[in-house]
């Protein structure tokens, strides 16, 4: 079985616990206006205006496909950066078998791998076979994901996962819809079924700062505060089981209507750290 | 004379710092060793370094006090008694080492200061062991101003370990160094990580595989720049083998492998045996040191380290080829690990005198560099800017050359500050790479004061004062300075992202 492969990064910190392999498939179900690496949305489409901005003259065109000379790139990301389509010629078809033997080479300086995206529910059959192979090598698997593909439809995948890391990016369905332009309510099935299981890894909350260069009225946009609350409450009876990871929103790779927004200061992320103490989650991380 | 006028009129010297130059000015104006005209020769290329180690050498290189014996027995020469409480075992140990000489004139190694501590720490509040720890570690940093000193933790956990890792976070002293002695089977993983996540703030501790030091002589203790050293005992001397400066005369592979190596090798054995034959026959130190005469230290716990350094540039000149370089071609390593081999055939062939705790016999050392080395790699290290892209890569090879070192041989590592939020992640590189044989490790932040120079510390806002002429406390800014620079230490790969 095979999947996109945006990249794979051999050494890890920050990709659950301790070192790990990570590997990012390409391709996303849904749009953030935050995405930090909107380069991972879709597939490439072959339109081919890459192609002519390559400096280092790394790709071409063959037929609608974009051909990618790694041995000639110089990694410089102008491709992406032009690429209209939120895609990257550099994505390579992979077998599982392929990118597991690649992931073997970093054995014994890493304790498991985590498949993270674009969205790596879309490629439900190749991380099974992936896990498998992993998983019999005594390594963790993790999956890194938006929360809006269904993983109880799916559960030869999690059979072989060990934990998974849950995107919550609002709790309110219709905040929910203009943030990301989908619906949420299969996100808190899954964040439910999860922590239900004991595969509950963290849950990732972006925080942005609530205030918007077009106005006040947007604030709304996302309430860290509902959301705090919101996961709280569902799944109340499993806070000590997992981690709640509360991000800083960072324009780094942004694009689009949220490029030019600020961070929230340190003073806000300790204000919802300590509203999640009170919600009663254990283990709370800002990064 | 000039030379003697120099130091004592010299701007960027402190009193202190004179004083020892002067002492080594004094020293030097002695001939007292038999020195053959073909070692001369090597020593005018360079082949073979000195370490500037003086020329009537009346006191060992390194010396390991047994001080747990010390603590245990009190001292009669220093008129101290056994210590009984916190604040006694503080004040015994900071005197002791004001008398504990070494080839810096400070002492090089502190003991296993956590091991030292922890019974005098009964009945006593994390608060209050807190203060007194803070006013030792502060005392420490201040009056030994050389960066060569050392202490030891692990590979237990202890309360003591754990406020002194708390301690030096908060501090960034950068003395002592110190190191973890870590195995798996002993070390919790919580406390690993600890200090691990300790040394991405202050430079400290660097790691020690100590599985496989545990057996090289029974107790060991690290000294200054990683010398794993019988505890009781010590090293005579240090001298090193330069291999770049000794291939530049060489004329082709198979004559250097055959002619030439050995006959630098058997030149620098002799030296160092002669070397030691003056400090034990002439110089009185163990007739006449209170260390020796209370039994903190032992004449036959003594061995000699042969250094060894420039493995990397020697191997690239004499495979002659840029595109077949150390550490990033088969054929070039294949080629260092003979060069590697004809060494460790020597060291295990010759006789080195007076050397009863390492079976007679010279024990390889990677000596680090020194701060007039240009183009010299620490050494079997890969040059620094040339490291391999993948940190896997880069220890794997580490594992295949630390093999041949018993006396110490390392790594550092400069490493992205994300780690901070993962100390796990660093410890899973650490366990990966010691059970491949990698013997040593040690990490610093890419954004952190305090840096590892070749082994010991230095604070970069030191090195800018010296650089501006400023005298410093520490001796070390001035090696560490130069060598940060000579080395271009700022291109360290940074690891941890990729």
């Amino acid at each position: 079985m095979k999947a996109a492969i945006n990249k794979m990064i051999p050494l890890s910190v920050v990709d659950g616990p301790g070192c790990r392999t990570a590997v990012f498939v390409q391709g996303c179900n849904i749009a953030c206006a935050y995405c930090h690496n909107p380069e991972t949305q879709r597939l490439c489409n072959g339109c081919g205006i890459c192609v002519s901005q390559c400096p280092a003259g790394a790709l071409s065109l063959s037929g609608k496909n974009v051909i990618w000379d790694e041995a000639v790139c110089t990694q410089c990301d102008n491709c992406i950066r032009v690429c209209p389509n939120y895609a990257s010629p550099k994505v390579r078809w992979m077998e599982a078998l392929d990118v597991w033997e690649q992931i073997s080479k970093n054995i014994p300086f890493i304790q498991g791998i985590t498949v993270s995206g674009g969205e790596c529910g879309l490629y439900p059959e190749f991380i099974t076979e992936l896990f498998t192979l992993a998983g019999n090598a005594g390594l963790s698997c993790f999956l890194d994901s938006n929360g809006c593909v269904d993983f109880t439809k799916h559960p030869e995948l999690m059979v072989v996962t060990d934990k998974v890391m849950l995107d919550v990016k609002a709790w309110d369905s219709q905040v929910f819809h203009r943030l990301t332009g989908k619906d949420n309510s299969v996100v808190k099935k899954n964040l439910n079924y999860l922590a239900k299981v004991g595969k509950l890894y963290e849950v990732r909350l972006v925080c942005l700062d609530g205030e918007s260069s077009s106005g006040p009225s947007e604030d709304k946009e996302v309430d860290m505060e509902e959301v705090i609350r919101g996961v709280a409450a569902e799944v109340n009876p499993y806070l000590e089981d997992f981690k709640l990871k509360l991000i800083t929103f960072r324009n780094y790779g942004v694009r689009g209507k949220m490029e030019n927004r600020k961070s929230p200061t340190q003073n806000q992320m300790e204000k919802l750290k300590e509203l999640a103490v009170q919600c009663g989650f254990k283990e709370i991380q800002i990064v | 004379m000039n030379k003697i006028l120099d130091i004592v009129t010299s701007k960027n010297l402190t009193y202190e710092q004179k004083v020892v130059a002067l002492a080594h000015a004094a020293e030097n104006s002695l001939e007292v060793l038999s020195i053959p005209e073909r070692t001369h020769h090597y020593m005018d290329t360079g082949a073979i370094c000195d370490l500037d180690e003086g020329h009537a050498p009346y006191r060992p290189r390194y010396i390991m006090p047994d001080y747990e014996k010390a603590v245990k027995n009190g001292c009669e020469f220093l008129q101290m008694e056994a210590p009984k409480d916190l604040d006694e075992v503080l004040q015994y140990l900071t005197i002791l080492y004001r008398h504990v000489p070494s080839i810096t004139s400070y002492p090089v190694y502190l003991g296993n200061i956590d091991k030292l501590i922890e019974p005098f720490l009964n009945g006593v509040t994390d608060e209050e062991a807190e203060k007194k720890l803070k006013l030792f570690l502060i005392y420490l940093d201040r009056t030994i101003t050389d960066g060569f000193c050392h202490a030891n933790l692990g590979p237990e956990e202890t309360r003591a370990g754990r406020l002194i890792l708390k301690l030096e976070k908060e501090l960034q002293n950068a003395v002592p160094n110190l190191t973890l002695k870590y195995d798996k089977d002993i070390t919790p993983d919580s406390y690993a990580e600890l200090a691990l996540y300790t040394s991405l703030y202050c430079a400290n501790p660097a790691i020690c595989n100590h599985k496989m030091h545990k057996n090289t002589y029974g107790d060991y203790g690290i000294s200054s720049c990683y010398n794993i050293l019988p505890i009781g005992g010590g090293s005579y001397t240090l001298a090193r083998i330069v291999l770049p400066r000794l291939a530049a005369e060489a004329k082709g592979r198979e004559q250097f492998l055959t002619e030439l190596l050995p006959d630098c090798l058997s030149c620098m054995g002799d030296y160092m045996n002669e070397r030691i034959r003056f400090l034990v026959e002439e110089s009185n130190f163990f007739e006449t040191s209170f260390l020796s005469t209370e039994g903190l230290i032992s004449r036959d716990k003594f061995l000699a380290m042969f250094g060894v350094v420039g493995l990397a540039e020697c191997t690239n000149m004499l495979m002659g080829d840029p595109q077949k370089t150390y550490g990033h071609n088969e054929e070039a390593d294949d080629l260092a690990e003979q060069i590697m081999q004809v060494i460790a055939d020597y060291a295990r062939s010759a006789k080195a005198v007076y050397s009863e705790v390492f079976d007679n016999h010279f024990a390889l050392h990677a000596q680090v560099g020194i701060d007039s080395d240009h183009g010299i790699t620490s050494g079997v290290r890969i040059p620094v800017g040339m490291e391999p892209e993948l940190m896997y890569d880069h220890l794997r090879h580490s594992a295949r050359f630390h093999k041949f070192f018993p006396t110490g041989c390392a790594d550092i590592f400069s490493f992205d500050p994300t780690g901070r939020n993962n100390p796990a992640a660093m410890l899973d590189i650490v366990k990966g790479a010691f059970s491949l044989g990698d013997k040593y490790i040690s990490f610093y932040a890419s954004d952190s004061d305090l840096v590892r120079i070749t082994g010991y510390l230095v604070k970069r806002s030191e090195m800018e004062k010296y650089y501006e002429g400023e005298a410093v406390l520490q001796n070390t800014v001035h090696l560490g300075g130069d060598n940060y620079r000579n080395a271009h230490l700022e291109n360290r790969k940074v690891r941890g992202l990729q």
